[in-house]
């Protein structure tokens, strides 16, 4: 991991290249490639910051490091290259439209390929690596692709002008057709081999954003297709010749090893070729998933607990209750805040608890390796593709240039893919160079491998105060967080500062409210048990706590919870305008239709601010149903409203899940839900009706992928207590309206 | 074991152990991929197929026990049914992630055969067999609706 370790130090220097170029490679003349360092520092850069995954420090790009993102076919089709994974975000999508906007392409033309694993050409411009998270892909992608594409564009225009012999300035371009007023026309495709020995231009000419005919509009998905006829490619689908299937025996128990086993049984299941013991596990190896797991089930094994976890949630817990009775690492520093609290006119105290949360993800996780003499080939997901190279490199050791990842689509990630020592694909290649067959292997993880591998979201306990002035102004806030630390032993624990690891603060120490004195502090003891960020991290728990409080002091003071936030945000406009939307979407000043009730929240993460009020009935047996949800979310420059909008809905709905019943728990050390049988996601009876309203601040595009997730519990929280007088303050809800 | 049934319209023989589940048959043996696997024990319904038409579970249901009869998987859904959901799905930009889609498809479309204009309720009961982790169940709400419409439905 040392060298991660040195690229990820490389983030904490801000130096940035605000030179301009632009380069051309020939492809055989079969059409071109273009590629650009970044433009100058994109505008959103400055404003990210967030999850400790997003930190905002843009890469210096060298000249001899040239980035390449466009390609023109002869055949008239213009590839994308997308460095970034799509887990279902859109950016497959995303990326090929800023190409296609700056090229006056046509959208028909348009196609894209994952870029391979390469941190000179492809680093996430706020990470220094390359990597997907943190609701960055568009934003940290945005004056780089642009400026790719612009340069191509103006490559053909500079080749037609050549060719018809006429001042490039003549020269028009619409829907994939460059154009003369004297009526000559060509295509991109008949122009690549030209355009290619043309000299890019030092600055191309970016757009002005009213000029846009794409961005904007409703473009269909490219991934629609693929993703409705089967053909979409997931690593689960990867098939190579003489390929094997392995799956792993793993510890019952976080930090658990083999102790003993005995392989007997397993090498007599049909089918099964190897059994061999690899560091997390027991591998066992066949020709099909079937007899794999038929070998894996006949495995006998003596597993060595001496270093493993052997708590359970409730061990865990009670020891965050302890920890939460004594001042923690500070995030704000508010003064004596409890000398302010003595003298408020009232006071709300809560406790509230969060669990572990499982990412779930459909495809459970899986890889496929392939070494042989050149080198390790690696199939998968990849959301980290710096860091799974580098592990790879590792592993198989096999230097990093002959590792090359094949980025695949991903059936669905929310964080689960981007892990710092990438646990999945290390077993993957380490079972690989254990088996003496030398054949491919295709490792695949069960759901209940999934669930009991940990990497949760971690469990949480938040002890808040805070008082109001005799006019229900808050005068003091006090926010004790317990919860474990994301980055803490990975190659990011440099962000750790002052003892606060940022990403267990993030929405909390920042609160947008007025309030006199913020103190914010956080404990982040060590547990056997790998977290990870899951959607929105942070803001998953911290989102949920503040907006469930400002509520309850906007009771307390007897004020509309609407009016009290907006009265608390005047140095917050766009926290304000989401609000205000949201509020007039749902109708807010006039009562809510009969039986039913509403709740507000409205959260800032990844530098995109979501309103959303919830409208839910409890029922005479205390079941709750949400009815509908109205969503305003500025995220700057919408490129692709109707992606955004599938951004808020499925935020809405995996946050909703979260809420109603979503928890890891586990016992002595052992996963107790390991399938979704026992860890049940959300499901379409339960998904509301959501409205998104897009609020256009003018800004530079942001994130999407995870702000539309933090305000969905505590809208709903707020509506349950508007309903019913009852507080949630533990999650996930399950029977408490019942059991009240 | 020998098994011989349809699949998709032809004949198809596998020797593979007798409990070895139709998914992993279609997947490993018959190379069609659009069926996916995510839980193993019937509760996610990524593996949803037609078994003689009816929507069914395939990762749990042993390949003996479909001896001479008929399996649909996404990649053979052609009728006007399987037609009208892939083109309103399309139109919807239903999918995310798009593991679960499949599955999800090859429900809408058992159901539509068997309820042409489906209420919300009766979506929900029908479709609520197939977990999406996206949750894009809103679109799906809106496919099977507009699908039903295309159909000559109530929309």
């Amino acid at each position: 991991m040392k060298r991660y370790i040195d690229a990820a130090a490389v983030t904490a220097s801000p130096a940035l290249s605000r030179r301009r170029f632009l380069t051309v490679t020939t492809l055989g003349g079969a059409g071109f490639v273009v590629g650009c360092g970044q433009r100058e520092q994109a505008p959103a850069a400055a404003a990210v910051p967030a999850s400790a995954a997003a930190e905002p420090a843009p890469q210096p790009i060298s000249l001899e490091t040239l980035n390449a993102f466009v390609r023109i076919g002869s055949d008239d089709t213009v590839t994308a290259v997308v460095k970034h994974l799509d887990k279902g975000q859109g950016v497959t999508t995303g990326l090929p439209s800023i190409v296609a906007e700056e090229m006056d392409a046509d959208w028909s033309q348009m196609r894209f390929e994952f870029a391979p694993a390469d941190a000179q050409k492809y680093a996430n411009l706020f990470f220094g690596v390359q990597g997907t998270g943190g609701s960055t892909a568009i934003a940290n992608s945005w004056m780089q692709y642009r400026t790719a594409a612009a340069g191509a564009r103006a490559m053909l225009v500079d080749a037609a002008a050549k060719r018809w012999s006429v001042p490039a300035a003549e020269i028009t371009v619409a829907a994939g057709v460059v154009s003369h007023p004297s009526g000559q026309s060509a295509r991109f495709g008949e122009l690549a081999a030209d355009a290619a020995g043309e000299s890019p231009p030092d600055a191309p000419t970016l757009k002005a954003p009213e000029d846009f005919k794409l961005l904007g509009t409703h473009l269909r998905r490219i991934d629609s297709v693929a993703k409705t006829d089967g053909s979409a490619q997931y690593t689960i689908d990867t098939d190579l010749p003489d390929m094997k299937v392995a799956l792993v025996a793993h510890s019952p128990r976080f930090g658990g090893r083999v102790g003993a086993f005995d392989a007997t049984a397993a090498q007599a299941v049909e089918g099964v070729s190897e059994v061999v013991e690899v560091p997390t596990g027991v591998a066992v190896i066949a020709d099909s998933f079937w007899s794999a797991r038929k070998g894996r089930d006949a495995l006998k094994i003596e597993w060595d607990d001496s270093d493993a976890e052997l708590r359970g949630t409730e061990e865990i817990l009670a020891d965050f209750r302890d920890l939460a009775t004594t001042p923690g690492a500070t995030a704000s520093d508010g003064g004596d805040v409890d000398a302010t609290l003595a003298d408020a006119s009232q006071v709300v105290e809560l406790t509230f608890e969060a669990p572990f949360l499982a990412h779930a993800t459909m495809e459970p996780m899986d890889c496929v390796v392939r070494l042989d003499e050149s080198g390790c080939d690696i199939w998968t997901g990849s959301q980290l593709q710096t860091v799974d190279q580098q592990v790879a490199s590792a592993v198989a050791g096999v230097p990093l240039g002959n590792v090359r990842v094949n980025t695949l689509f991903a059936g669905g990630s929310f964080g689960r893919r981007a892990v710092a020592n990438s646990d999945y694909i290390a077993e993957a290649v380490a079972v690989a160079r254990a088996s003496r067959s030398g054949a491919p292997v295709k490792l695949i993880w069960t759901r209940e491998d999934d669930f009991t591998s940990g990497h949760f979201r971690p469990m949480s306990l938040h002890v808040m105060r805070a008082g109001i002035d005799a006019i229900g102004q808050p005068v003091g806030w006090s926010h004790r967080i317990v919860t474990q630390s994301i980055l803490s032993g990975t190659p990011f624990e440099g962000l750790i500062s002052n003892g606060v690891d940022p990403s267990t603060v993030e929405g909390a120490a920042n609160l947008p409210y007025a309030v006199k004195q913020l103190q914010v502090d956080v404990h982040t003891p060590r547990i056997g048990v790998p977290v990870l960020w899951w959607r929105s991290v942070g803001h998953t728990q911290n989102g949920w706590v503040t907006e469930v409080m400002i509520d309850q002091l906007a009771h307390a003071a007897k004020a509309d919870p609407v009016d009290y936030r907006l009265g608390l945000l005047e140095t917050h406009p766009r926290h304000r305008a989401v609000l205000q939307r949201a509020a007039a979407a749902a109708n807010w000043s006039a009562p809510a239709p009969e039986g039913r009730f509403r709740g507000v929240a409205v959260h800032e993460s990844f530098s995109s601010f979501v309103a959303q009020v919830a409208e839910i009935s409890v029922d005479s047996v205390g079941r709750l149903k949400v009815h509908r949800v109205f969503c305003a979310v500025d995220c700057g420059f919408a490129i692709n409203p109707d992606v955004v909008r599938a951004q808020m809905e499925g935020g809405i709905g995996m946050g909703l899940g979260a809420f109603l019943r979503e928890g890891v728990t586990f016992s002595e050390g052992q996963v107790l839900s390991n399938n979704y049988h026992l860890y049940r996601p959300l499901r379409i009876n339960e998904m509301p009706e959501v409205e998104v309203y897009i609020v256009n601040s003018g800004e530079a595009p942001t994130g999407v992928g995870e702000p539309g997730l933090p305000p969905i519990a505590p809208a709903v929280t707020n509506a349950i207590f508007a309903a019913t007088g009852q507080l949630i303050t533990t999650l996930p809800l399950g029977d408490q309206l019942s059991a009240g | 074991m020998k098994v011989e049934f349809s699949v998709n319209g032809e004949p198809r023989t596998v020797d593979v152990p007798g409990d070895k589940p139709v998914l992993w048959v279609v997947r490993e043996d018959l190379k069609l991929t659009a069926s996916k696997f995510g839980c193993g024990i019937g509760q996610c319904g990524a593996c949803t197929v037609l078994l003689d038409g009816n929507m069914t579970r395939s990762c749990g249901l042993p390949v003996s026990a479909v001896a001479g009869r008929e399996i649909t998987t996404l990649e053979g859904a052609d009728d006007a049914v399987a037609k009208a959901v892939r083109d309103a799905w399309r139109a919807l930009d239903v999918v995310q992630c798009g593991y679960c889609q499949s599955g999800q498809m090859m429900s809408a479309i058992a159901l539509l055969r068997s309820n042409p204009s489906p209420d919300n309720a009766a979506i929900d009961a029908a479709m609520s067999g197939n977990l999406c982790r996206c949750a894009t169940y809103q679109r799906i709400r809106k496919a099977i609706h507009q699908a039903a419409g295309e159909l000559g439905g109530a929309a």
